[in-house]
């Protein structure tokens, strides 16, 4: 086991770069038990491991399974990380808190899950409820983890109609002045987004994080 | 690996029946008393400039042809193997006019646009060898054929397909060879020269002597007999065939004559005729056709093969331009061809473009995708991957994904647009040139000269100016 903090930095950084989830958890427990400072661990081991990734899939060096494998290391790192803040009362800075989910009645969650890995790797931090999640359920997470965004995927005619729902939910609980929506899917459009009021809509992942971040800085998209 | 195999058995044989009766007649048309005279001494009967060659000589001939010979890069290391079921692309060579990106215009060729041309060339996968793409204007017609093969050199490390354009200046290129260690006598050649005969059955007392030469130097040659099918030879595709496999096989007897053993390919760059502009289609199907027919035969000689495909008659970067060079690249794969000359192409081969060679080599690389067919990978093909996956429906994180996709799918550039139509929208909507000149761009960034020891540059610059004043030029043309 190395006991050289800054080799156990390097070797974080890797397992995210390399796509390892298994190393990634093991470097997040070693460096509870080395002692290390959580927030370090993640700060400058894992997190430079995501830029990276995150720059060189926008190079078009890297692709999605590269990219999803990433976000899955970054994930398992960072629950055992952010475990141990919560423990000792300390919070990480976050680009925003998202709360994304696919709408009730919808299975379909590839491109929610990239748009998830991507705002990960933006410094977001994301609530992921899953697939086929209630209208409500969106409501009362956010209330919980005070989100700044909520995410709504339908990649179905059928069930696009639950983001109209959602934000009525957000509605009923009296969030709609401060969380903004965002909704995607395949047969989303700009056009539906604005008819059901959400703040904001992209055709993809990479769209998507743009968009979060003009709508958390208030600028109108 | 997927085939296309055009002529049935029979056919095959009434074609190289025929073209061994051509042989003996009418005969074939030798514009060279040398070349004449080595052909009557091994047994052909010569009266006035015909020879008539017997089938046994022409297949004696055959026999001493290398089955299969490599071409070398700069480093010394075999880059392309002509014979077996190698396929390999360059682009195609000896265009006078140049594509402008910005204009449209189709201009003369100078320096600058080989230069260009050659970087863009070098730093795409798909290309196993550049050519002598451009004739220069800007130097006299003298030089023009050393001239190229010059520029290349000092701009690249691929192995070569070239072709003098007289005697004298073939010796002036075998020396430029010599010099990077690529030459005949270094057994790792870096080029080869192209030598056409003209249709029909005629060897020009150039071509003629360049095949002896080009034997007797060591260096490797590459026949390219063009019949155009409906006025230089017959309008049957298959007729056409006949008279390419006749002229090949008068080459080959003269060039093994001069020196058995010596590398030479069964190569071409025919085309039909079109009836009512009077043009060459290089992208016509039909042209495609004869180009696989006629490999076949040479493959079947146990010949190493070469034809022209992946060329348009556009005369600009458009949908035709993009099917005919497509379609024709993956009929040239299919067939087989060990180089497939004709990339960049546009106009019957009188115009190059580094913008269209960008475009053909996704074509070329979607070509070889496909001769790659599909393999099993793995243990299982797929039980492996479900017993752990399950019905989560988790492929893009597996590890097997990351494993498999880069060798499954060809990545293309960006050339092949794939991306979402709010990213083209926010790209600025590039079409396919924007597309293309963007990565030419990319290209030309990336780029760096090969470094050459200063003295093999200095040799090649002395030899090449020395023959330039002989021409009447004082100066070579300053290259950025």
């Amino acid at each position: 086991m190395p006991t050289d903090p800054d080799q156990l930095l390097l070797q974080m950084t890797a397992s995210i770069v390399d796509g390892e989830p298994e190393d990634a958890e093991r470097l997040a427990r070693e460096a509870l038990t080395l002692g290390l400072d959580p927030l370090d661990a993640l700060n400058r081991g894992f997190v430079p491991g995501l830029d990276d990734v995150g720059r060189r899939f926008g190079t078009g060096e890297l692709f999605l399974p590269d990219l999803v494998r990433a976000g899955a290391a970054m994930k398992l790192a960072s629950q055992i990380l952010e475990a141990e803040l919560l423990r000792r009362g300390a919070v990480r800075r976050s680009a925003g808190v998202v709360v994304l989910g696919t709408v009730k009645g919808d299975i379909h969650d590839i491109g929610k899950n990239l748009v998830g890995t991507l705002l990960t790797a933006n410094g977001f931090t994301v609530h992921d409820l899953g697939v086929d999640v209630p209208y409500e359920t969106f409501a009362h997470k956010a209330v919980d983890v005070q989100a700044d965004l909520v995410g709504v995927s339908a990649l179905l005619t059928t069930t696009m109609v639950g983001q109209a729902k959602v934000i009525e939910a957000l509605d009923k609980a009296g969030l709609r002045t401060r969380v903004k929506v965002l909704v995607g899917g395949a047969p989303v459009t700009r056009e539906w987004a604005g008819q059901i009021g959400a703040d904001g809509y992209s055709e993809d992942a990479g769209g998507a994080v743009v968009v979060a971040k003009q709508l958390l800085a208030g600028v109108a998209v | 690996m997927p085939t296309l195999e055009l002529l049935a058995p029979p056919l095959l044989e009434r074609v190289l029946g025929e073209a061994f009766q051509l042989l003996e007649t009418p005969g074939v048309k030798v514009q060279s008393e040398t070349a004449r005279a080595l052909l009557a001494e091994a047994g052909a009967r010569v009266a006035g400039e015909v020879a008539h060659i017997p089938e046994q000589l022409a297949r004696a001939a055959l026999a001493t042809v290398p089955r299969e010979f490599r071409l070398f890069d700069a480093d010394g290391q075999p880059r392309v193997r002509y014979g077996g079921e190698a396929v390999h692309f360059d682009p195609g060579s000896a265009a006078v006019h140049v594509l402008d990106p910005e204009t449209g215009e189709h201009r003369t060729a100078v320096t600058a646009d080989l230069v260009r041309l050659v970087q863009v060339a070098e730093g795409l996968p798909q290309f196993d060898a550049q050519s002598t793409a451009l004739v220069c204007a800007d130097v006299p017609a003298e030089i023009a054929d050393l001239y190229r093969l010059y520029l290349v050199l000092r701009h690249s490390r691929k192995p070569i397909v070239t072709g003098a354009f007289a005697v004298p200046t073939l010796a002036l290129m075998g020396e430029l060879l010599a010099v990077v260690d690529g030459g005949g006598e270094s057994g790792r050649p870096r080029a080869i020269f192209d030598v056409c005969p003209s249709p029909p059955l005629n060897w020009s007392h150039f071509a003629a002597e360049n095949l002896i030469a080009l034997a007797r130097a060591g260096l490797p040659a590459e026949i390219v007999s063009m019949p155009l099918a409906g006025a230089t030879a017959p309008a049957t595709l298959a007729g056409a065939v006949v008279q390419h496999a006749a002229e090949c096989l008068s080459g080959i007897t003269l060039h093994q004559l001069a020196r058995p053993g010596a590398a030479i390919v069964w190569g071409g760059a025919p085309a039909i005729f079109d009836m009512r502009h009077g043009t060459t289609p290089y992208g016509a199907m039909e042209t495609a056709l004869i180009d696989a027919a006629y490999a076949q035969v040479g493959q079947h000689l146990g010949l190493p093969t070469h034809t022209y495909l992946c060329a348009s008659d556009s005369k600009t970067l458009d949908a035709q331009a993009g099917l005919e060079s497509g379609i024709t690249a993956l009929v040239g794969a299919l067939a087989g061809i060990n180089m497939i000359s004709g990339a960049g192409m546009l106009d019957y081969l009188a115009c190059q473009s580094a913008e269209k060679l960008v475009v053909d080599a996704e074509a070329i690389a979607m070509a070889r995708r496909l001769l790659g067919g599909i393999q099993p990978r793995g243990e299982t093909l797929a039980v492996e991957l479900f017993a752990s996956l399950g019905h989560s429906g988790e492929f893009l994180g597996a590890r097997h994904t990351r494993q498999w996709f880069r060798v499954e799918q060809h990545l293309p550039s960006g050339v092949v647009d794939r991306a979402s139509l709010r990213a083209w929208s926010e790209g600025g909507r590039p079409d396919t040139l924007a597309r293309a000149r963007t990565r030419v761009a990319e290209l030309l960034d990336a780029y760096e000269r090969p470094p050459l020891p200063e003295p093999v540059e200095a040799e090649l610059t002395r030899l090449t100016l020395r023959a330039a004043q002989q021409a009447g030029l004082a100066q070579l043309p300053a290259v950025n």
